[in-house]
Formats: structure tokens, C-alpha cells, sequence
């Protein structure tokens, strides 16, 4: 089967072959040159440098789970859709989830995701116990905090580099139902964003906001939730729309955008409401509408995620207005000071912002580049989940540990991002 | 406490099946070849509370089908017996080679053809139960394209429409699953369009059938149509065709 990453590089698919059981695998390295999940990360991370990958999507059998402890033990290729299926109607979740949940537990723990939880629960990898790796060479290893540590932490965010993950053992969260208590508050400049988010810091589980980045002050919707103690049971999500194909011309444009953005602003006419959603449907509103990346177009789009302090964030907002260039999906979260268990781990303290802007050639690199170098004089980082175009530089500065990964790397796992980030040392 | 066997357990639609049963805390008996395979498949069905798990091993081409086997898959009884097994030969391959052809016609049909005889007088004389065996929309019209799989499946639905015929005066319910496309480990290799579903689509429809339905289950539901039309294209035209 052909394969390209969640933003459509490249742009001549790679081949994907399937792994579905263990057996499977003696095959696969040498091969297939990177194991990948379902590839819902945007840039080259999940391709590799041969054209030939191979998805671990198929191992996807639970092996046991401890309803007193809430701890699951699984194969790396369920998703994490898959488990809240499974654990909600038993009373736990997962800690954590990233904003979709169509994708694996083992690319989830590869990429340490975050979610609107992170400044209480930190990143998806602080609640994997322990994991079992396979290297090319045969070898497997059972990795946790007491056992070949260095090779879990390297592991953890470690973009699949290390080998493939077979199982994880993963600390599941206790909750009444599947049902959450959210509030929606309206604000108009940014400040208020940042003083909504302290507050509710200690008081929500789950903060997120979305900005109007094309508004001159940032205006924007700050929700916030908490496990809601109601246990009824919720209807199948099923899926709102698919999108059938790109459109030739993309209807996502600098036009359109100003006006869906103020749509979206004022579709809420009170400063402040609030309501009962599934957890599920809160957290993953674009899973409701398969194939969203394809409304982009043909040419597609990029998403620019970073974290930073909260002084640059003004600068970057200032600087996507000024360009004229907007997003629709534009995020922001104050992450918590817990720690990320990877070395490579993205979130760190400071506030991340994530867009997406129809990609649009030289213009959108062009942006990209003043927005780096913001982020770089600010000492932020940009997301390797979410990139396709950040400078080896850059990367090596924000992550500063990747020389211990590549001593961890397999030999024969190889990501195209991994080649350009870290190919110009030689 | 129901009880169920599935054969070919390994089987992208097998395991959605069985995932399923479990959720139900069916006690469930798998066979299938790789005994590696089926034990961690039994983990993941406990796992979501499957009452029990039995194991055994089972090849299409060389378990003999005696009274052994039968006692042991039938042991106190069966709700549930679901035939899975197959596979799907490269046509240009084997279509000119007779033992290929045989070989592919043993494993598609007459493997699964063995197993109904073994076990539909236990299930007459039980008097109650569900046999679901997969076929094909394949098994509809020969084509040139796949007709040793197709004309196995045709084997498998014609001989399921019989025992129908035969187990409905007792109240056993057999089914033939014709599934289209469906995304699985067969189907790796192939790209996937919008006609394709999902194995838990499948497994959902072969449970949804068991009451009350003609017995022919084509899955998704429009295959029917897909199939109806392909099936009244006059054979004159038909063989000129390149299906």
C-alpha cells in the first residue's frame, strides 16, 4: 500500500507493508527502513529513508489488564481510540491523549504526546511503566525505570528510532464515567488567555484555547473541563463527514479564513457557557471528520507547533498577523512544569501554539523561517511530530540529548526526519 | 455460560468475531495453525472477558477430521461455531498448475466443507445453534481474474445454502458470509478504496444476522446490489469482459 505522513509528504508515497503478527517482524528490518503506527504524524518523521515502511498497526491484542490497579498491559499497535473503547465502560481512561485518537499507543509513546491535561498530568510517556523493545539484531529488551533505563528514556520520545515496540504496560486514570463538565469562556485579548489559563491551572483537568490569529488582539475561546461524575453511558461517535478526496482548489484560503475565524469567534454569543461532552468527543472534535487534512487541497498544508515563554508568543501572533497568512486551527497551552520522561521529549514549560496554514510554497517557508527564529531567540522548540522543515540546527539546539539517541538508534531505523535534522554534522 | 468455536481464529475477521463474543463472556474455542498466534489472541480475549479461552491446533491441509477433533471442539455443546479460514491465492499463479488449483480448492473449500459434515448432526440433534462459515462475493460469479478462489467460495455457498435447507427444521441457523472488500492481512498488499470496510464492520454483521435473516449475509449490505447487477450481466457479454 502506498504512504504519506498526516500532511501528505511526500510527494511520491512511500510503499507501507503491514505487521500483524510477531512472527512477522525477522522479515520486516532490513526491509521496511522505519516501523511506523498509523501515521498521524505530519511531517517526515514517519518516513523513511528507503521509501519502504512498515506499520505495527496489526499488533493491536491487549494482554492483560488489572481492574483493581488500572494497569494495561497491550500490544504497541492499538490505538488509543481502542482503549478508551475498552476502559471507559470499566471505569478508567487514559491519562493522557493527544488530540486525536486514531493512533497508536506505541507512536503515541514514541512522540511522548501531550494533551489539554498536561499542566496535571504531563506527557502520555509518564504513564507507560514499561515497555518491551525489539532490536534488529534479535535482541529484545524489557525497559522501565528500574530496567535498562537508558534505553526507556530514549526510547520514550524517541521517534522509533530505537527499534520496534512490541508491548507497554500503561498506568490508566480512574474516572467516574466517560463524561466530562466543560466551560467555554470567550476572551478578547491575549493577556486574558493568560490569566484565565493560571487560574484554571489548579482548578481543571483539561485547559486549551483557540485563538483567531488573524485578530489584532488575539481574541479567542479558553475551555476547560473536569471528569464529570454522571456514569451514563454514551452513544457510538460515529464519524460526521468524510472527506472524500482533495479538492484540485484548496477552500481554506487568507479569504475565507477571516471569515471562518470570526464565525467561529462569535458562533458563541454568551461570554460564557457551560455544559456536559463526552470525553471523547471533546478531546478529538477533528476525529468526527475523517480525512480533515485533505479539505487543504491538493497542495496541503503545515502545521508549525512550538513551545515557548509566554513574552514570544506576542511576537509570533504579531508576526503570522502581519504576514496576512492565517490558520484555522490555531492552539494554544500553557504547559506544567512536570517533567517529560524522553530524552527528546517536546513539552517543557512555557506556552505551546499550534497552527496549520495551507501550504503555500516559498510564502509558507518564508513565514516558517521568521517564526524559527523567534523560537530560537526565545530558546523554544518546535514539535518533530508536527515538522517537515526545521533547520538541524535548530533541532540540535533545542534538543541538546540527541546524540544519545542516535548511540540508541538501530541501525537499521532510519526517519527522513532523523536524516535531515542530524545529517549536516555529518 | 455460551460457548463458540472459530476456525481459521487468526483471521482479521475471526479475532473481530471473537473480540466481540468475548465482550459477551463466551468461553471460546480457537484453532487455527500458529499456536504463537493463538496464545496471544487468547490473552487479548480474556482480556476483555472472555470466560475461557481453549486452544488448538489446526491445519486446514493435515488435522484429519475424526471423531476426536469433533469431541473435542463440541465437548459439552456449541451456541456459536464460526468457519474463518482461507486464503487468497495469486490466480495467475496456480491457475495453471492442477495441484496448486487443488490445493487452493481443499483449503478454501473443501477444509471448511469437511468441518460442516463433522459437526451438523451434532448440531441437529442439539436443536439449536448458529454456523456461520465465510464465503465470498467472489464465490457469485467466476471471473477471470480470481475463479479458483471464487469458484471455492461458490462451493462453500452452495453447500451452506443446503444445510440451511436441511438445519432450519431443527432451529439451527447456518449463515453464509459473503464479505467484499475487507481490510486485512489477505488484503495487505492491495490499496484500499471506499468499497473497502473494516473487519469489525463484518464481524458486527455476521452477530447482527443470527436472528431471523435469509441466511445469506452479504457484508457491507451493498455487495448485495453490487453483486445483483454483476450477476445479471448475460454470460455472452460477460465472458468478454476482463473481471
Amino acid at each position: 500500500m502506498s504512504f504519506t505522513s498526516w500532511g501528505g509528504l511526500p510527494e511520491q508515497p512511500q510503499i507501507k507493508k503491514t505487521i500483524s503478527w510477531r512472527d512477522q517482524l525477522p522479515g520486516v528490518f532490513g526491509d521496511a527502513g522505519l516501523v511506523v503506527g498509523m501515521g498521524r504524524s505530519y511531517g517526515d518523521v514517519p518516513l523513511s529513508i528507503n521509501g519502504i515502511v512498515a506499520s505495527a498497526r496489526g499488533l493491536d491484542r491487549l494482554l492483560g489488564f488489572d481492574s483493581s490497579t488500572g494497569l494495561l498491559h497491550c500490544e504497541a499497535g492499538v490505538s488509543l481510540g481502542e482503549i478508551l473503547a475498552f476502559a471507559l465502560p470499566r471505569g478508567w481512561s487514559l491519562p493522557v491523549v493527544p488530540g486525536t485518537q486514531f493512533c497508536t499507543v506505541g507512536g503515541a509513546t514514541a512522540n511522548d504526546v501531550h494533551g489539554k491535561n498536561h499542566h496535571a498530568r504531563g506527557t502520555f510517556g509518564r504513564h507507560v511503566k514499561s515497555l518491551l523493545l525489539q532490536r534488529s539484531s534479535g535482541e529484545q529488551l524489557h525497559c522501565s525505570s528500574q530496567a535498562n533505563v537508558d534505553w526507556f528514556s530514549a526510547t520514550i520520545g524517541g521517534l522509533g528510532l530505537t527499534g520496534v515496540i512490541l508491548e507497554l504496560e500503561i498506568q490508566l486514570s480512574r474516572v467516574d464515567g466517560p463524561w466530562l463538565d466543560t466551560e467555554t469562556i470567550k476572551f478578547g485579548e491575549l493577556d486574558e488567555f493568560f490569566s484565565l489559563s493560571e487560574e484554571s491551572d489548579s482548578s481543571h483537568e483539561y485547559n486549551v484555547a483557540w485563538i483567531d490569529c488573524l485578530s489584532r488582539k488575539s481574541r479567542g475561546h479558553f475551555t476547560r473541563a473536569n471528569h464529570s461524575a454522571a456514569a451514563d453511558p454514551v452513544s457510538a461517535h460515529g464519524t460526521l463527514f468524510s472527506v472524500p478526496f482533495a479538492p484540485p482548489v484548496s477552500p481554506v484560503n487568507r479569504f475565507t479564513l477571516k471569515a471562518f475565524n470570526s464565525l467561529y469567534y462569535h458562533r458563541q454569543q454568551v461570554s460564557r457557557r457551560s455544559g456536559r461532552e463526552s470525553l471523547v468527543a471533546w478531546n478529538f472534535p477533528l476525529d468526527r471528520l475523517n480525512q480533515w487534512n485533505r479539505l487543504y487541497g491538493k497542495r496541503g498544508f503545515r502545521q508549525y507547533q512550538c513551545v515557548v515563554p509566554e513574552p514570544a508568543i506576542k511576537d509570533l501572533l504579531a508576526c503570522i498577523r502581519q504576514s496576512g497568512d492565517g490558520s484555522f486551527l490555531a492552539v494554544l497551552k500553557m504547559f506544567g512544569d512536570l517533567a517529560s520522561p524522553g530524552l527528546l521529549s517536546f513539552p517543557r514549560p512555557g506556552t505551546t501554539l499550534a497552527l496549520d496554514f495551507p501550504w503555500r510554497g516559498a510564502d509558507t517557508l518564508a513565514l516558517f523561517k521568521r517564526l524559527d527564529q523567534i523560537v530560537a531567540a526565545a530558546n523554544g522548540a518546535i514539535y518533530p511530530a508536527k515538522d517537515a522543515h526545521m533547520s538541524g540546527e535548530d533541532f540540535r539546539r533545542a534538543y541538546p540529548a540527541w546524540e544519545q539517541l542516535e548511540q540508541h538508534r538501530d541501525p537499521v531505523l532510519k526517519s527522513q526526519f532523523w536524516q535531515r535534522v542530524t545529517g549536516e554534522s555529518g | 455460560m455460551k460457548r463458540a468455536a472459530i476456525f481459521g481464529a487468526c483471521s482479521a475477521i475471526a479475532v473481530a468475531t471473537a473480540r466481540m463474543l468475548a465482550e459477551q463472556g463466551y468461553t471460546l474455542l480457537l484453532a487455527a495453525r500458529a499456536e504463537e498466534r493463538l496464545q496471544v489472541l487468547a490473552q487479548d480475549l480474556r482480556s476483555r472477558g472472555a470466560a475461557d479461552c481453549e486452544l488448538l491446533s489446526y491445519d486446514a491441509e493435515s488435522t484429519p477430521l475424526d471423531q476426536q477433533l469433533a469431541d473435542t471442539v463440541w465437548a459439552s455443546g456449541l451456541d456459536f461455531m464460526l468457519v474463518a479460514h482461507g486464503q487468497l491465492p495469486d490466480q495467475a499463479a496456480v491457475q495453471d498448475d492442477p495441484e496448486a488449483t487443488a490445493r487452493e480448492l481443499n483449503v478454501n473449500a473443501g477444509s471448511a466443507i469437511g468441518l460442516l459434515a463433522l459437526f451438523a448432526g451434532r448440531f441437529e440433534s442439539q436443536g439449536n445453534g448458529t454456523v456461520a462459515v465465510i464465503s465470498s462475493v467472489a464465490g457469485d460469479r467466476g471471473r477471470q481474474s480470481n475463479y479458483v478462489y471464487g469458484s471455492a467460495k461458490a462451493a462453500v455457498s452452495t453447500y451452506t445454502q443446503g444445510l440451511r435447507n436441511r438445519l432450519s427444521k431443527s432451529g439451527v441457523c447456518v449463515l453464509t458470509i459473503k464479505p467484499g472488500f475487507v481490510d486485512s492481512p489477505m488484503t495487505a498488499h492491495l490499496e484500499k478504496g471506499f468499497l473497502w470496510a473494516q473487519p469489525d464492520k463484518v464481524a458486527a454483521d455476521i452477530l447482527g444476522a443470527r436472528q431471523g435473516s435469509s441466511g445469506v449475509v452479504y457484508t457491507p449490505w451493498f455487495w448485495r446490489y453490487i453483486m445483483l447487477i454483476i450477476k445479471l450481466i448475460p454470460e455472452r457479454l460477460f465472458k468478454k469482459l476482463s473481471l
